[in-house]
């Protein structure tokens, strides 16, 4: 079984009367691009800062790289990278300069320092450009030296909030392409929160979604796609009696039958069996006009969960 | 500590050397500053300007003006930049970091000032040395470097404290100015005080010579600076940072 890097227990934060983090258990395993997903102000901010010792717990611990983060912080920040909300970049200051200052802070030497810089801005197109302060850049190019400046000291463990929020398309698919190829190169953990399905979906081998401070799913992104959000197929036509829906409901793989108004939806556990639905509506004496396969996707999932959640108790975040 | 306090320095310093379009910070600012507290006042006081301890008084306020100058920028202007965070996320101890905010201050505002102090002495010597060397006297000389060094680090230290708990550096600006206003309470409490207790008072500073009152001076200030220390180190917490 792969190392765990981080794992949290009834983990916990108020503020004031809100609960920003409620009750997270969670196990992040190594070397992975793990997806921690969420709408905005469902507590995946917060849940960065508690990782990081930024914040005290309210209740529920918290252990990164083997470590608990409310006796040993400070180790856990000296081993790990953090791209946070904000990049953090100081703007009168040239991309080497903020490279260099943070090269030093991690105690990188010298020689290390220059070849490690050169490397990094290398590899996001940047270096002809270290002697500009960072304030005249783009938001993308400032966020890629953030990336860059987080993964300077190579860490076991890189934390990135959002690190595509308010970019452009073009620049998130150029970051995001970026972050795949250094995180398989680095060979580090990267923690990502976004509310971004598709790049999560595209970049993660595993997710867990929050809403509310509360962990809803977690696991690998086809497992969660299946889940809430199962395939289903949708049949427009007449002729759907009671029997006809009890004899595809007994169909293997089918999970459920609904039929109204003229439309009959199959929900199915596992990859559906069309073939067989059709021969069921046939034998069955149905007139067929349309067969539609709903395909799962991630999206669905993501929003099935979240909106089930919602529903199940608005007020959650209230103490 | 000591090696990420001088990385905290640096930063802080080229920082301060980069402004741009600011009087008080800025390669340009210092240039200025020094033309007229290293080679104008001096020249209009002629020889005076190292023969007299009261040179000391003149002095004191020098490190208070050029600090005061850029370290209500140490952690609110971080905050409001949006680099406070990342900062606190890195590995650097609590400790490191204040010390890195209130050494960077000083190096500024006393280096500075001891440029400025012998740029003052090399200036009265082009003009009046006459192929002579003039210079402070001894005990003046080590009066200007520790008098300076501790108002340097007192101004840093309560700059850097204002920071600390400031939403914006125009907000820690004017909670500075505030406290260096109330620097001047002695002077609108002392013509309110008792006549017998003012002519005591009066006796006893008349009493003292110019290098006994530094002294006694540099001894107030150093208690000072040892409690704005103090108050900073136990104030400076990550997590109440974070929530600010």
């Amino acid at each position: 079984m792969s190392e765990i890097v981080i794992r949290t227990e009834n983990l916990g934060r108020d503020f004031k009367t809100v609960r920003a983090v409620d009750g997270l258990d969670l196990e992040v395993p190594a070397g992975i691009v793990f997806g921690f997903l969420g709408p905005n102000g469902a507590g995946k901010t917060t849940t960065i800062r508690l990782l990081l010792g930024l914040l005290e717990p309210s209740r529920g611990r918290a252990e990164v790289l083997g470590r608990d983060v409310a006796a040993r912080g400070a180790e856990v920040r000296a081993l790990s990278g953090a791209l946070l909300e904000q990049s953090g970049l100081y703007e009168r200051l040239s991309a080497a300069d903020n490279l260099e200052y943070y090269g030093r802070i991690w105690r990188l030497s010298e020689a290390d320092r220059r070849a490690r810089i050169r490397e990094l801005l290398g590899h996001f197109g940047l270096w002809d450009r270290r002697g500009e302060p960072a304030g005249r850049w783009s938001r993308g190019m400032k966020q890629k030296l953030a990336v860059a400046r987080a993964l300077l000291h190579r860490p076991r463990l890189v934390f990135l909030d959002e690190p595509t929020a308010g970019l452009d398309p073009v620049a998130a698919a150029s970051l995001r392409d970026d972050l795949a190829g250094l995180a398989a190169r680095e060979g580090a953990t990267v923690f990502l929160t976004t509310h971004n399905l598709d790049e999560a979906e595209r970049l993660c081998r595993r997710v867990a979604i929050i809403r509310s401070g509360r962990l809803l799913a977690e696991g690998p992104v086809d497992e969660l796609k299946r889940g809430p959000a199962a395939p289903a197929t949708d049949v427009r036509g007449r002729g759907f009696t009671p029997a006809l829906t009890g004899r595809i409901g007994a169909l293997p793989g089918v999970a459920g039958v609904e039929a109204a108004d003229g439309r009959l939806t199959v929900i199915w556990k596992e990859a559906p069996d069309t073939s067989a639905l059709l021969r069921a509506l046939v034998d069955g004496g149905a007139e067929v006009d349309e067969i539609t396969a709903r395909k799962a996707t991630f999206e669905a999932a993501f929003l099935k969960l979240v909106k089930d959640e919602g529903e199940e108790n608005a007020s959650c975040s209230a103490i | 500590m000591l090696r990420d306090m001088r990385t905290v320095v640096w930063k802080e310093i080229k920082e301060i050397l980069g402004q741009q379009g600011r009087f008080k910070g800025g390669k340009v600012g210092m240039l200025i500053f020094l033309a007229v507290f290293g080679i104008v006042l001096p020249l209009q006081n002629g020889p005076d300007w190292i023969r007299s301890p009261l040179v000391l008084i003149y002095w004191a306020w020098v490190p208070f003006l050029l600090a005061s100058g850029v370290v209500a920028d140490s952690f609110a202007g971080e905050r409001e930049r949006h680099t406070l965070e990342t900062l606190l996320a890195s590995r650097l101890t609590d400790r490191a970091i204040l010390a890195g905010k209130i050494g960077a201050a000083v190096v500024y505002a006393w280096g500075l000032t001891l440029v400025c102090v012998l740029a003052g002495a090399a200036a009265i010597n082009i003009a009046y040395g006459q192929g002579r060397l003039l210079f402070y006297a001894a005990p003046v000389a080590a009066g200007i470097v520790g008098l300076t060094f501790l108002v340097a680090l007192l101004a840093s230290g309560l700059g850097v404290l204002v920071s600390l708990r400031a939403a914006t550096v125009r907000q820690a600006q004017q909670t500075f100015s505030i406290a260096f206003l109330l620097m001047f309470i002695p002077l609108f409490v002392l013509p309110m005080l008792p006549a017998d207790l003012k002519a005591k008072l009066l006796a006893a500073v008349s009493g003292l010579d110019a290098m006994a009152a530094a002294l006694v001076v540099i001894l107030i200030l150093a208690v000072a600076d040892a409690v704005i220390l103090a108050v900073a180190d136990a104030r400076f917490r990550r997590n109440r940072l974070i929530l600010d």
